[in-house]
C-alpha cells in the first residue's frame, strides 16, 4: 500500500492487525450485502473474543454465522437474530452475550460513531427494556433515550465498485448498513465486486468517499438468497 | 364471522390515502399491498433502504442484491429510491412515513404495544419495530382479537415487554376495527356477522361502544 493506493491483493493483508478482543462492525442486512470473504478470513484467522456489531448474525453455515462455529464471537450487537440455530444455542447456554438494539438506533449509533458524535437522544425504545439503565430526557414534551455511538477497531463492508482511492459505490439494497459501517472503523476494509480506474466513478454519485476506507480487496461473491420469492411472470 | 387474514388486509387497505408513504410489516400487513384501492397511489417503504417497493420478481428478474426488510427477493417500481439504513430510519424516525401497519402480541387501552419478545421463549430481536412505532404519524396494528385459547390481546395493560408506549391509534382485528384514545378502546366497526357481545367478551381492556356499531363494508 503506497500513498492513496488502498488496494490489497490477499485476505491476509486485508485483515492484518485483527486481534483477539477487538470490535468488528460488519455491513449487510440478512445475507444481502455482506463481506463474505472478509468474514471467511476472520474464521480462518481464528481470532477470538470478538465483539461483532451487525444488523444480523448470518445464518447457520453462512455469513457471520460461521464465526459462531468456533465460538469466536463473545458479544453480538444486532437488531434481529432469529435466523440462526447455533446462535440460539450459544445464547441460551450463556456462551454468547447479545445486545439487542432497535434497527434504526443501531444504524444511527454507527453513523454517529463515524461522524464524531458520542451519543444522541432518540424516542425509539423509550418505556421499553431497551431504555433500562440509560439516561432519558424530556425535550419539548416528548421523552427520549440517550444512546451512545459505536465505533470499531475494524469495519468490514461490501461494495459494488471501488477505485484505488477507496471511493465506494453500493449496488441496490446491498447498500443497507454498509455506508455507515464504512465510516466507523479505525481500519475499514471494503470487499468489492469491481475495481475501476480513478475518474470512472462519477464524483457526485459516490456513496462512500475514500477518506473512510483504508483497504480495498476485489472478490467474487456467492450472494446467497435468504428468502427466494418469485411471481409468475 | 371472524375475518380471514386477507379480509383483515382488505380492511386495513381502506385506511390508505392517495399519496401516502406506507411501511408494511411482516405477515398480514404485507398482504395489504394486494388491496390498494383503485385510483389511489401509495409508495411502499421497506426499512432496509427502499422507497417504492414493487412486487416479487419473476424468475428472470431475481437479484440477490434486491431484497425487502423480510429478506425476501423483491423489485423496485419505476421511480423508486434506494438508500442506506441510516437514511431509511431518518425517514421513519423523522415522521415522514404517513402510515405504518404492523402486527402485535398485545395492545393496551393506552396505546402501548408489545410485539417483539415473549420472556422464556427465544428472543429474536425487535428489528425495526421500535423505530417504526416511535416515528410513524399513524400506526395501525393488525392481529387476531384473541389468542387461540380465547384470551384477549386487547388489554388494560400489556403484560409482555413493550415495543413502544402510547403510540397505537387504530387496531384492525379479525372481529373489529377499534380506535385507541382517552385510555380506552372505542369500537368503530365489527366484522360482518360478529356480535357486540363477542367483541365485549374478547376485549379485556376498557371498551367504549356508542350507538349502533356498523359492520365493515368490503368493496
Amino acid at each position: 500500500m503506497a500513498g492513496f493506493n488502498k488496494v490489497v491483493h490477499s485476505y491476509d493483508e486485508a485483515m492484518a492487525g485483527l486481534e483477539n478482543g477487538m470490535t468488528v462492525i460488519a455491513g449487510g442486512f440478512g445475507l444481502c450485502g455482506i463481506p463474505e470473504g472478509l468474514i471467511a478470513q476472520i474464521k480462518k484467522m481464528g481470532t477470538r473474543d470478538l465483539t461483532v456489531v451487525s444488523n444480523n448474525c448470518g445464518v447457520d453455515g453462512f455469513g457471520l454465522g460461521v464465526l459462531l462455529e468456533d465460538r469466536q464471537i463473545k458479544k453480538m450487537v444486532a437488531s434481529y437474530v432469529g435466523e440462526n440455530a447455533l446462535f440460539e444455542k450459544q445464547l441460551l447456554s450463556g456462551e454468547l452475550e447479545v445486545e439487542l438494539t432497535p434497527q434504526g438506533t443501531l444504524a444511527e449509533k454507527i453513523r454517529a460513531g463515524g461522524a464524531g458524535i458520542p451519543a444522541f437522544f432518540t424516542a425509539t425504545g423509550f418505556g421499553t427494556p431497551v431504555a433500562e439503565g440509560k439516561e432519558t430526557r424530556e425535550i419539548n414534551g416528548r421523552n427520549y433515550v440517550l444512546e451512545p455511538a459505536i465505533t470499531g477497531d475494524f469495519a468490514i463492508v461490501r461494495a459494488w465498485k471501488a477505485d484505488r482511492y477507496g471511493n465506494l459505490v453500493f449496488r441496490h439494497t446491498a447498500m443497507n448498513f454498509n455506508p455507515m459501517v464504512a465510516t466507523a472503523g479505525k481500519i475499514t476494509v471494503a470487499e468489492v465486486e469491481e475495481i475501476v480506474e480513478p475518474g470512472e466513478l462519477e464524483p457526485s454519485q459516490i456513496h462512500t468517499p475514500g477518506i473512510y476506507v483504508q483497504r480495498v480487496i476485489q472478490a467474487k461473491f456467492e450472494k446467497r438468497i435468504e428468502r427466494r420469492m418469485v411471481r409468475q411472470g | 364471522m371472524a375475518l380471514s387474514r386477507e379480509q383483515v388486509a382488505m380492511r386495513v387497505a381502506q385506511e390508505l390515502k392517495d399519496g401516502y408513504y406506507v411501511n408494511l410489516g411482516i405477515g398480514i400487513p404485507t398482504l395489504v399491498a394486494n388491496y390498494v384501492p383503485a385510483g389511489i397511489e401509495v409508495m411502499l417503504q421497506s426499512e432496509n433502504g427502499l422507497l417504492g417497493m414493487g412486487p416479487y420478481p419473476t424468475e428472470a428478474e431475481i437479484d440477490a442484491d434486491m431484497i425487502n426488510a423480510g429478506k425476501e427477493t423483491v423489485t423496485a417500481i419505476k421511480g423508486a429510491a434506494i438508500f442506506s439504513s441510516a437514511e431509511s430510519f431518518a425517514m421513519i424516525r423523522g415522521g415522514h412515513v404517513d402510515l405504518t401497519v404492523l402486527g402485535a402480541f398485545e395492545v393496551d387501552q393506552n396505546g402501548n404495544i408489545a410485539s417483539w419478545m415473549i420472556p422464556g421463549k427465544l428472543v429474536k430481536g425487535m428489528g425495526g419495530a421500535m423505530d417504526l412505532v416511535a416515528g410513524a404519524q399513524n400506526i395501525v396494528v393488525t392481529m387476531t382479537h384473541a389468542d387461540k385459547y380465547g384470551a384477549s390481546k386487547l388489554l388494560d395493560a400489556c403484560t409482555l415487554p413493550l415495543t413502544g408506549v402510547g403510540c397505537v391509534k387504530k387496531i384492525v382485528t379479525d372481529l373489529a376495527v377499534l380506535e385507541v384514545k382517552d385510555g380506552a378502546f372505542h369500537l368503530l366497526e365489527r366484522a360482518p356477522g360478529v356480535s357486540i357481545e363477542e367483541i365485549q367478551q374478547k376485549t379485556a381492556g376498557k371498551l367504549v361502544i356508542k350507538g349502533e356499531v356498523p359492520e365493515m363494508v368490503f368493496a
